[in-house]
């Protein structure tokens, strides 16, 4: 585990051969010479197997400041792969964020061996309750407030559905959370740790917030589709669950799809099969409490 | 980790026996040149895809459901470029990969995608804007400068972007700019092109000249970030053609014909030094005839040999970025005189600068 590692030996492994570890079944080597991504780590990935360093990972990501004058005015960082630089750079106070986005799109613009749905994904009793939606919709807040009320973390950004119609693959990354839902999230879980939030990036002050550590433990636990529940936030709702067509659902779950249409026939059938499995609804609300009830009656069949 | 795994693995035998970090390493140098479908898809041919491991196997087999799809695509594009096209004047010739998928050429198989090309008379390309732009194809906003430098010098439209299915493509009216010293008469690639069948209005080039455009654009372009992937289109194409009889001969006359001689040169060269495939013993005279000078002859081999490493931090070697400068400096010395090169050179230099002065943290796109 990263934990196992010093606050020294994590740097001089990122400055150096990079820190390779695993999140569910994809392997990232990371490096980087930046203060914000060692801490960041250690604050947030203490609990993710590391890998050894002559395995094969699935993805090798650099996150850089420059050297030289460049590093001090108006520093800037950079995440380079397969040796180009491949985002915008952006300001060195926002390196964690990049990081996790650069993950995300390795996952998303690489990977055609699952369907990929943009969505969060929680489980109760072995079966999982999909959240796709739109940035914006509230469903990482969601996700982070069901996570720690009874519903283990799958992902709260990319849903892993394999081909044989056979369990959610998890990630259990942390979650992101931006602008208002940091300070929701802070007051409904006392205690709970987030990074260091970073402000005025392109989607407003964002930070991660640690994935409890125990489902990080159970992460090659799959789950079985039960729910596909679109989530919307609306100021003074009562959290309301409204049954959706299963026809109108493929066709959203595929708008919200990173590769639905690479997979071709492949992936129609994935579709299907997964929306059949799922009973599935349209849902608002504006108070977590609620919302979580909700949920619970959904796992416990009296919804 | 270092070294160059990519560039040798074509002509292997038998499936390489990789340690798991050089397999890594392997589909980094081939995603970074956008070939790691076209890998995935030598693997399959050979059936080499169940000796690979499984963690490198997952991405190989990822790589060939991206290809698989982006054909599709071409196919479809390619399909509604016959409507939108039918009042254009003159044949509509695909280009490239859209070529390659349309007859089903081997270049195809393995193919990624960043646009489709043609080519149409260059008295029909204001028709053909017109048309395409009532299909839905609209060029994105460019400065004036850019503009000009398109239409006045370069041999194309600016680029041009589909509404809907935002695919790109770009309308050519020849194969190298009008202020080339290699300036090739498009009306003369529209002579020979072929219907794709009897009374289409789409065409494709012709053996010789498809493989023709291949070298031009290689050796014309500077960037030869893509360049292995051309080489390796050219090779492919050919091996097909080579079955023609008359292909060779022809290929070697045209290139004359069309002042490009120089350019087959190399490419034939850089064909033999990787792929081992040569022209047939009796023409070896007459290739070697298509470039004069020491330049060619033996300044030219090794620059190109490092520059078409792959633009891999583990494949640069001392000397491999000048190499790419000298050749990205002679490749604009070719397209375009140098009182015109000199100062589109440095006005690209201080725009680029001006842009990171005004926009220091521009947004990531979050995926």
């Amino acid at each position: 585990m990263i934990a196992q590692l010093s606050g020294r030996e994590l740097v001089s492994r990122l400055a150096g051969p990079g820190l390779a570890f695993k999140t569910g079944p994809f392997s990232f080597r990371v490096h980087s010479n930046v203060q914000h991504i060692s801490d960041g780590l250690q604050l947030l990935y203490g609990a993710y197997p590391l890998v050894a360093d002559d395995t094969f990972c699935d993805f090798d990501l650099e996150v850089l400041k420059p050297a030289g004058l460049r590093g001090h005015v108006r520093p800037q960082v950079r995440f380079r792969f397969d040796g180009a630089n491949t985002f915008e750079p952006l300001p060195l106070a926002h390196a964690f964020p990049l990081l996790e986005w650069a993950m995300n799109w390795c996952i998303s613009t690489h990977v055609n061996h699952y369907l990929l749905i943009h969505a969060a994904v929680v489980e109760r009793g072995g079966r999982a309750a999909i959240l796709p939606a739109p940035p914006g919709s509230g469903k990482s807040t969601l996700c982070a407030a069901l996570v720690h009320r009874g519903w283990r973390l799958l992902s709260d950004e990319v849903a892993l559905v394999p081909f044989d119609g056979l369990g959610l693959q998890a990630l259990a990354r942390p979650i992101s959370l931006k602008n208002e839902s940091i300070e929701i999230l802070s007051r409904f879980v006392p205690g709970a740790t987030f990074n260091k939030p970073a402000y005025n990036t392109s989607k407003g002050t964002v930070t991660h917030m640690l994935a409890p550590p125990a489902h990080v433990a159970r992460v090659l636990e799959t789950a079985k589709p039960a729910w596909v529940v679109f989530p919307r936030w609306q100021a003074g709702a009562a959290a309301a669950l409204t049954p959706r067509e299963k026809s109108d659902t493929v066709v959203d779950l595929a708008k919200n799809s990173f590769n639905y249409g690479v997979l071709g026939q492949q992936g129609f059938d994935t579709m299907c099969s997964l929306v059949e499995a799922s009973a599935c609804h349209d849902f608002v609300y504006s108070q977590l409490d609620d919302a979580i009830a909700v949920f619970d009656a959904l796992a416990s069949g009296r919804a | 980790m270092s070294g160059d795994l990519l560039s040798g693995l074509w002509v292997l035998r038998e499936c390489p026996h990789f340690a798991p970090r050089q397999w890594e390493l392997l589909l980094s140098q081939a995603r970074r040149c956008r070939l790691h479908a076209r890998l995935a898809q030598h693997f399959q041919n050979r059936g080499w895809l169940d000796a690979v491991p499984s963690q490198p196997r997952r991405h190989l087999q990822s790589a060939l459901a991206s290809a698989q799809r982006q054909r599709q695509q071409v196919r479809w594009e390619t399909d509604r470029l016959r409507v939108a096209m039918k009042d254009v004047p003159g044949p509509v010739v695909l280009l490239k990969g859209a070529a390659y998928v349309a007859l089903d050429l081997p270049p195809a198989r393995g193919r990624l995608f960043a646009d489709v090309d043609i080519l149409v008379a260059r008295s029909s390309i204001q028709a053909a804007e017109l048309s395409l732009m009532a299909a839905g194809w609209v060029q994105e906003a460019l400065d004036p400068y850019d503009e000009r430098y398109y239409r006045q010098w370069m041999h194309e439209l600016p680029p041009l972007k589909h509404v809907w299915r935002h695919t790109w493509l770009d309308v050519h009216h020849t194969i190298t700019p009008p202020t080339s010293r290699f300036a090739v008469d498009g009306s003369r690639l529209l002579q020979s092109a072929r219907p794709l069948h009897a009374g289409s209005q789409l065409a494709t080039l012709a053996p010789a000249d498809m493989v023709l455009h291949s070298a031009v654009h290689l050796m014309q372009e500077g960037d030869f970030s893509a360049g292995l992937r051309d080489l390796l289109d050219l090779n492919d194409l050919l091996l097909h053609f080579s079955a023609q009889a008359d292909f060779w001969p022809t290929l070697l006359d045209r290139a004359q014909e069309l002042g490009i001689g120089s350019a087959l040169f190399h490419v034939l060269r850089e064909v033999q030094r990787l792929f081992g495939t040569r022209p047939p013993a009796a023409l070896a005279a007459r290739v070697n005839a298509l470039a004069s000078g020491w330049a060619s002859k033996v300044l030219m081999p090794p620059l190109l040999a490092l520059a078409l490493k792959p633009p891999h931090p583990t494949c640069d070697s001392a000397g491999s970025a000048l190499a790419r400068w000298l050749l990205f400096v002679r490749s604009h010395g070719l397209r375009m005189p140098w009182h015109q090169i000199v100062p589109h050179l440095l006005r690209k230099a201080g725009s680029r600068a001006w842009a990171r002065l005004q926009r220091p943290a521009a947004s990531a796109g979050k995926v």
